[in-house]
């Protein structure tokens, strides 16, 4: 017996001092780790290169997806352009905070009377990655790429310019024409957004198809190699040519699609950037000396989408009864930790044209069962209540919103079915008018106002982002008015007209505006996150 | 034993061939065109038909499987849609990464599965049994995420031991030769990243190995009783044999088969199953490959994706199988 219990001690020893001898070992290769980056000079190839300038240091800024592309233009996924807005530049620039349009590769620029032309002059002595000029040819070449290409290449270069552009003609080597169809209201904004990354003519013409994985522009980091899933490597361009930047030697993008994994990561130093982070997980981070948080300005709606054409929802007084019911405050304070504002109109207020004079559909369950009984459905009426499967900036947890918002309603009487689908499911299945409610919401792509009432609630959109079937006529002759007006302060007036009577309509319940989170190490700075969810990281300093 | 051997190896082209079949019409069982899926709801009708004739969607079905068979024949798993890639060029990373991981999973697993069996059954009803036992009983309900989360938090965080996620330490990244970077920093002699590589791989391995770990110790476990009650290891100790050889040679070569079989089934449940652990340990094996090729509906990565960690399960069977006959010979093929 006595043998016995020996030969168990020291099985448990032997299990013990394994676990032990593990440990002590990982701690001792702690020791290289920190050496690792000094290391690099051994490796042979990337060793000159750190060594002399060895100052701004690498940065990983840990994200949820891999891109699907570096070609910005072939793409629509905001995780592509993260990446691309630093490899690319464009025309013209938004601020370095929202949407104002700034030179960019363009310096000036000039509209015409009718709105039908414009005329840009470029920057001069910006070269490509590759060597290649950039200059008015290499403008043209761009466009008449993405002209060429059909809806499913090249989205962007469709929805915002598509056969509205008649022609773009180099004038001289560093002027450009633009001659329109008809006006584009947003025409500048357009050309600030990402997609529209002005890519090397020669490296399109190398690598065609290819050109993907192998992305050139004249942006402050040039890129230098992608494993798919994983991460993507950028490093500083030397002959970029604004002096001084960028600050940074090069950015790893890593994909961690976990969210609390990523802030792991974060805490644990092997990244020094994450976004996506919860919202319920920022105090933990403020309570870390050694971490910040990032808030994004805001440029996004969260909304439950009524469907219009829907059992009782067709009526506008039941649409505007489930307004009365829900109480946004209580929603930001659970599911937000206080980084977002409730929304009345269907854009954000930092778009210009915003009607500030709308008034929201006060929190207000007697109210709302009186219109419900104005509209015979004194004892309520059942529907379903569709959560999004997926977590997105402005809609951090489908499920317990959904379940936030079915309380709301039961307490008038309405009882609502939470339902949820796969995501492209979910999308395609709401899109086809299945869904009496659902919850789903839209990041500004270029912060006009077209961008969300012409493209969220235009009777021309639904099919594709119109997804409540709502129809106005008169709406629709507002925005169609919006879009063609060259005159800033006509279509504000016209934008604001058209947010009281959609106001009215009660198409959606918009819920809130967030202010996406991101948390970084203490030592970051200049670090500003740009509202349309891509962030130029040239000016940044690691310490 | 040569006779079952090529028994045995000749009965997998009916398997493969009824595999390629069920993930050849699986794929075509999901509603909807996949063309117009692909495409979205705004493509023009010339673009889905385009696409259509591209897929060869267009064609009878038997055409379509016969020159998908050929294809996979000649080793053509097809294009992706999404990245426009042959997919026999871009598997192998992905591959290779879940390779190493998997395999020091289940080599974790099977070292500490059996052992713990083993002991467990040799002193039955000790603490060691009582304790093994419970924590293997909680090893096989263990939600892997929560596990996951937990490694990281108290073995990277607190104890700041181990990295949380990812393959290696991307500011001194390793270069990829075969892309299983355990080889590929041997082959480099780089003993610093070696390191690194085991360190990045103790987590997520530890994760998957849980699982597969408690299973085996209890069915090492109760197949080591059933055998150590049989006459002739009563008679192996009444002979004066050394308990440890009784133990480990005699018990064990009869109690094992058993054991084989679930670390078969098991070794092929992580190639697929590893979706949870890759993802909390963003590690960018096939699970996460395949994940999101259902989430961009590219259908060509799919079927070849499953259709490849098929095969290999498969494989790992068949290698089972004749580890049967080479442990007991009165193992036949009939």
């Amino acid at each position: 017996m006595n043998k016995r219990k020996g030969f168990l001690w020291l099985v448990f020893a032997l299990l013990l001092s394994l676990a032990l001898i593990g440990c002590s070992k990982s701690e001792e290769t702690d020791a290289p780790k920190e050496t690792d980056s000094n290391k690099d000079g051994e490796t042979g190839e990337v060793a000159e290169e750190p060594e002399e300038t060895a100052t701004g240091g690498t940065l990983v800024f840990g994200r949820g997806g891999d891109s699907t592309s570096l070609d910005p233009a072939s793409t629509t996924e905001g995780e592509a352009f993260k990446v691309t807005v630093n490899l690319f530049e464009t025309l013209i620039n938004f601020g370095e905070q929202d949407t104002e349009i700034e030179a960019g590769l363009a310096t000036e620029w000039d509209t015409s009377e009718d709105g039908l032309k414009h005329t840009l002059k470029l920057r001069e002595g910006v070269k490509f990655h590759d060597g290649t000029d950039f200059n008015a040819e290499a403008v043209v070449f761009n466009f008449e790429r993405w002209s060429a290409g059909n809806a499913e290449q090249f989205y962007y270069y469709n929805s915002q310019f598509g056969d509205k552009i008649d022609s773009v003609v180099a004038v001289d080597e560093y002027t450009v024409e633009f001659n329109l169809n008809t006006p584009i209201a947003p025409f500048y904004k357009n050309l600030a957004m990402s997609p529209f990354g002005i890519a090397s003519p020669t490296a399109i013409e190398t690598h065609g198809e290819k050109f993907q994985e192998n992305p050139v522009g004249t942006g402050p980091f040039v890129f230098k190699e992608w494993k798919r899933n994983d991460r993507i490597t950028i490093e500083k361009f030397a002959d970029y040519w604004q002096e001084g930047l960028p600050k940074l030697d090069s950015v790893i993008f890593r994909s961690i699609p976990e969210n609390s994994a990523r802030l792991n990561a974060l805490a644990s130093g092997e990244v020094d950037l994450i976004d996506g982070v919860n919202f319920s997980d920022v105090p933990t981070i403020e309570g870390n000396p050694d971490l910040q948080v990032f808030e994004r300005p805001t440029l996004n709606v969260a909304y439950l989408g009524l469907t219009n054409t829907r059992g009782p929802l067709q009526d506008k007084l039941v649409r505007q009864a489930l307004n009365h019911a829900v109480d946004k405050t209580a929603l930001i304070d659970a599911f937000y930790a206080g980084a977002a504002d409730p929304a009345i109109n269907p854009m954000p207020p930092v778009v210009a044209g915003y009607n500030d004079a709308v008034e929201d559909y006060a929190y207000d369950p007697e109210k709302a069962k009186e219109l419900l009984k104005e509209a015979g459905y004194e004892n309520g009426f059942e529907m379903e209540l569709w959560a999004m499967p997926v977590p997105r900036p402005y809609m951090p947890d489908g499920q317990k919103v959904a379940e936030a918002l079915q309380a709301n309603f039961a307490a008038i009487g309405v009882k609502a079915e939470i339902v949820s689908y796969e995501w492209g499911t979910y999308l395609e299945k709401a899109n086809n008018g299945e869904a009496d409610t659902f919850l789903l919401g839209w990041t500004g792509d270029n912060g006009d106002a077209d961008n969300f009432l012409y493209v969220l609630l235009d009777e021309d959109a639904i099919g594709s982002n119109n997804y409540t079937y709502y129809k106005n006529d008169e709406v629709h002759d507002l925005l169609l008015k919006a879009q063609a007006s060259p005159d800033q302060a006509e279509r504000e007036e016209l934008y604001k007209q058209a947010q009281v009577i959609i106001k009215d309509d009660a198409p959606w319940i918009p819920l809130v505006h967030s202010r996406p989170i991101l948390a970084g190490k203490a030592g970051i700075s200049n670090f500003l996150p740009h509202p349309v969810g891509s962030d130029l990281l040239s000016g940044v300093e690691l310490k | 034993m040569l006779s079952y051997t090529i028994k045995r190896v000749m009965s997998l082209i009916p398997v493969l061939l009824g595999l390629s079949l069920i993930v050849f019409f699986m794929i075509r069982a999901i509603p909807g065109d996949p063309a117009q899926i692909i495409l979205g709801q705004l493509a023009t009708k010339e673009a889905v038909a385009e696409l259509t004739k591209q897929l060869g969607l267009d064609q009878p079905w038997y055409i379509q499987y016969f020159t998908y068979l050929g294809g996979l024949l000649t080793g053509d798993l097809g294009e992706s849609i999404k990245t426009k890639t042959a997919i026999s060029q871009e598997i192998w990373p992905y591959l290779a990464a879940t390779i190493e991981l998997s395999v020091c999973a289940m080599a974790i697993a099977i070292f500490i599965g059996v052992n713990a069996g083993i002991i467990s059954a040799w002193y039955q009803n000790s603490w060691f049994d009582y304790i093994a036992m419970v924590l293997a009983l909680i090893g096989v309900s263990m939600p892997i995420f929560w596990l996951g989360l937990m490694e990281q938090w108290v073995f990277a965080i607190n104890l700041d031991w181990l990295p949380t996620s990812g393959r290696e330490e991307v500011r001194n990244p390793v270069e990829s030769i075969t892309n299983i970077y355990m080889i590929d920093t041997l082959l480099q002699g780089r003993m610093d990243q070696f390191w690194d590589v085991i360190k990045h791989l103790i987590l997520p391995a530890f994760a998957l190995a849980t699982i597969p770990m408690a299973i085996i110790a209890r069915i090492t476990r109760s197949s080591m009783l059933e055998v150590m009650r049989s006459d002739f290891i009563r008679t192996a100790r009444a002979k004066g044999l050394r308990m440890f050889w009784v133990v480990y040679k005699h018990s064990l070569k009869n109690a094992i088969i058993p054991v084989l079989t679930i670390i078969g089934l098991q070794s092929g449940l992580l190639l697929g199953g590893a979706i949870l652990t890759e993802t909390i340990f963003s590690w960018p094996g096939m699970g996460r490959y395949i994940y999101d090729a259902i989430n961009a509906r590219d259908y060509p990565v799919i079927q070849s994706g499953i259709l490849v960690i098929a095969f290999i399960f498969v494989m790992i069977n068949l290698v089972v199988d004749l580890l049967y006959a080479a442990i007991d010979p009165r193992i036949k093929y009939n």
